[in-house]
């Protein structure tokens, strides 16, 4: 597979996010060495790795969360080195933690009025009307399947909740690259095969999507593209059954 | 309630408050509103930090401090040079823009700090102060400054009414603050920052320009609350000036009365300030700040949430059904993960 770079000169479109030879240490301990990951607009790439290879370290150095000391990150064309994470919020990137982290002393509509207020309004240069505000997070929690607990505060819901809600903030940003770290962890089937149809939604609706999962049935599902990192190194990046059989692949997730 | 019906509210009860100071006929009775009403504009400036933000600010007294000694200076310079005498609202300006100014750098230069570490490097921040002071000569230095003030004013009377009446709408202006910030894009900001820095800056809230915003306001209030004090005392010290009360008492008031919500910190300050000049009075200036301590003990135990938190406890409502949003979980602000 040729890698599409920046360039136009294949004629091919140009990336959305660009990451070259991207490295990232915590004092001697290297997380990840010369990462390079191109995603065209409209993709919906799983990444996929075993626990501690790197993935959400590299969810946080494309998000600003953390800082790369290698390597540059591109989004929509723009070098992302020196932005802090909101400035790359407002650009369009957004993401969820893998550890929910909601505001615990909002209700979960104003969860969803944080990136209203600071992402949506700056974009378009103008606040929206208070009823505005308040149909878009009803609208948002619906989508997730919270929409009665509106007026809830979040110690109210279950873990699995916390997850959708985590889903439906980073949603409410209205990002080009949406990163779901995780977003499905302990969900049953048929609440995986709900968020499933939404992020086909959003992607239908032009949103570029990164999946990061554990659970390979929605992964294979999902992703027109699989990235595999392993202790920190890309070690495969093709087409999900191409890399499923990848002998690497194998004996990085099955063992010997 | 919209803001001007707000404020209108609030200028009728001023005016009835005052009206019935009067009436009483004894003018101790301004001396001691004085300082109830200056503590409620250092406990609602103190948390628009420290609850609406979550960062815990020690330092209170050196923004306090910072205001009368602005004034203690201009009043050098007119003595010295004959100009015209500046009336109160102008030095309350003058001290509030220091002190906004010396906000805003100290929040960008500790605001990278969390928890314990930035309520330690905001009780440095008063202590190289207060050194300043003490070795600056033109305010008085260690042996303090005297500011004559004058008897009467017309047309109220005793100067001390005209005081009184000063702080009394200072007072109102920043609860009207507080409660604005509280219903804004920006109260929903600071609100963020309190529960997870980390969520919020994902969410494009920008965290450290918000946090410098909030700094200088509280910063600003502060040292406009500090400006009148020189009139008030009649006699500046560095060592009460930058005193222990006023740093204890503009956190332990919000906490009292609850951090969330602009009423927390007048409710805390009315209730507190209030104990604190009637045992001064009855039993002696020094039980002060046991009561503050003792009041805290018991508050941090039956009430982490203040007296809003238990009032809705006893309500049994919603907590957001209250008066605007306020924080649920039991702990203080500035020890968010």
């Amino acid at each position: 597979m040729i890698a599409a770079g920046s360039s136009n000169a294949n004629g091919a479109a140009p990336a959305l996010l660009e990451i070259e030879n991207l490295g990232k240490r915590f004092g001697g301990f290297v997380a990840l060495e010369n990462i390079s990951l191109s995603v065209p607009p409209g993709e919906r790439l799983g990444l996929i790795g075993p626990n501690g290879s790197g993935k959400s370290t590299l969810v946080n150095c494309i998000c600003g969360t953390l800082r790369n000391e290698q390597g540059t990150v591109q989004f929509g064309g723009r070098r992302l080195d020196g932005l802090q994470a909101h400035q790359r919020t407002h650009l369009g990137l957004s993401r969820s933690f893998q550890l929910p982290r909601p505001f615990a002393s909002l209700t979960l509509a104003d969860n969803i009025r944080i990136p209203l207020l600071y992402t949506v309004a700056t974009r378009r240069g103008s606040h929206h009307a208070a009823h505005e505000i308040e149909e878009r997070c009803g609208a948002l929690l619906r989508q997730v399947g919270l929409g009665d607990k509106a007026r809830h505060l979040p110690r109210d819901l279950t873990q699995v909740e916390m997850r959708k809600l985590e889903l439906a903030r980073a949603m409410a940003a209205e990002p080009k690259l949406l990163i779901a770290d995780e977003a499905m962890a302990g969900l049953t089937h048929s609440e995986i095969e709900d968020i499933l149809s939404l992020l086909f939604r959003l992607n239908e609706q032009g949103v570029t999507i990164i999946l990061i999962e554990h659970i390979m049935s929605a992964v294979m599902s999902f992703s027109r593209r699989l990235s595999v990192l392993v202790s920190g190194r890309k070690i495969a990046d093709g087409m999900p059954d191409d890399v499923m059989r990848d002998p690497e692949v194998e004996r990085a997730y099955l063992g010997q | 309630m919209r803001t001007p019906v707000f404020l209108l509210i609030w200028l009728v009860i001023c005016a009835a408050v005052f009206a019935a100071a009067l009436g009483l006929g004894n003018d101790y009775i301004f001396f001691a509103g004085y300082v109830v009403l200056q503590y409620v504009v250092l406990g609602t400036a103190w948390n628009i930090l420290g609850g609406y933000c979550g960062y815990v600010n020690f330092g209170s007294a050196a923004f306090f401090a910072l205001g009368a000694y602005s004034t203690v200076a201009i009043y050098r310079l007119i003595t010295e040079h004959e100009f015209y005498r500046m009336p109160i609202p102008v030095l309350m300006l003058i001290g509030g823009i220091v002190s906004g100014i010396v906000g805003f750098g100290m929040g960008y230069l500790t605001l990278r700090l969390r928890g314990a570490f930035f309520a330690i490097a905001t009780l440095a921040l008063a202590v190289v102060l207060q050194t300043l002071v003490v070795n600056w000569d033109y305010v008085g230095g260690s042996r303090g400054a005297y500011i004559i003030r004058p008897e009467q004013i017309e047309p109220i009377g005793n100067y001390i009414r005209y005081l009184f009446l000063i702080m009394m709408l200072l007072a109102v202006a920043a609860i009207t603050i507080a409660r604005l910030i509280e219903h804004s894009r920006l109260g929903y900001g600071f609100a963020s920052i309190r529960d997870d820095e980390l969520a919020a800056e994902a969410s494009g809230v920008p965290t450290l320009r918000l946090k410098l915003v909030a700094t200088t306001i509280s910063g600003a209030l502060m040292g406009m609350a500090g400006a009148p004090f020189p009139y008030y005392i009649g006699y500046l010290q560095p060592s009460s000036t930058f005193g222990l009360d006023y740093a204890v008492n503009s956190i332990a008031m919000p906490l009292i009365g609850g951090t969330t919500s602009w009423v927390g910190p007048l409710i805390g300050a009315l209730l507190l300030g209030s104990l604190q000049q009637i045992a001064t009075v009855t039993i002696s200036s020094a039980v002060n700040l046991l009561i503050v301590g003792f009041l805290l003990v018991i508050f941090v135990i039956i009430a982490p949430n203040g007296i809003i938190g238990l009032i809705h406890t006893y309500l049994q409502r919603k907590p957001e059904d209250f008066v605007g949003r306020r924080r649920v979980e039991a702990e203080m602000p500035g020890q968010a993960p």
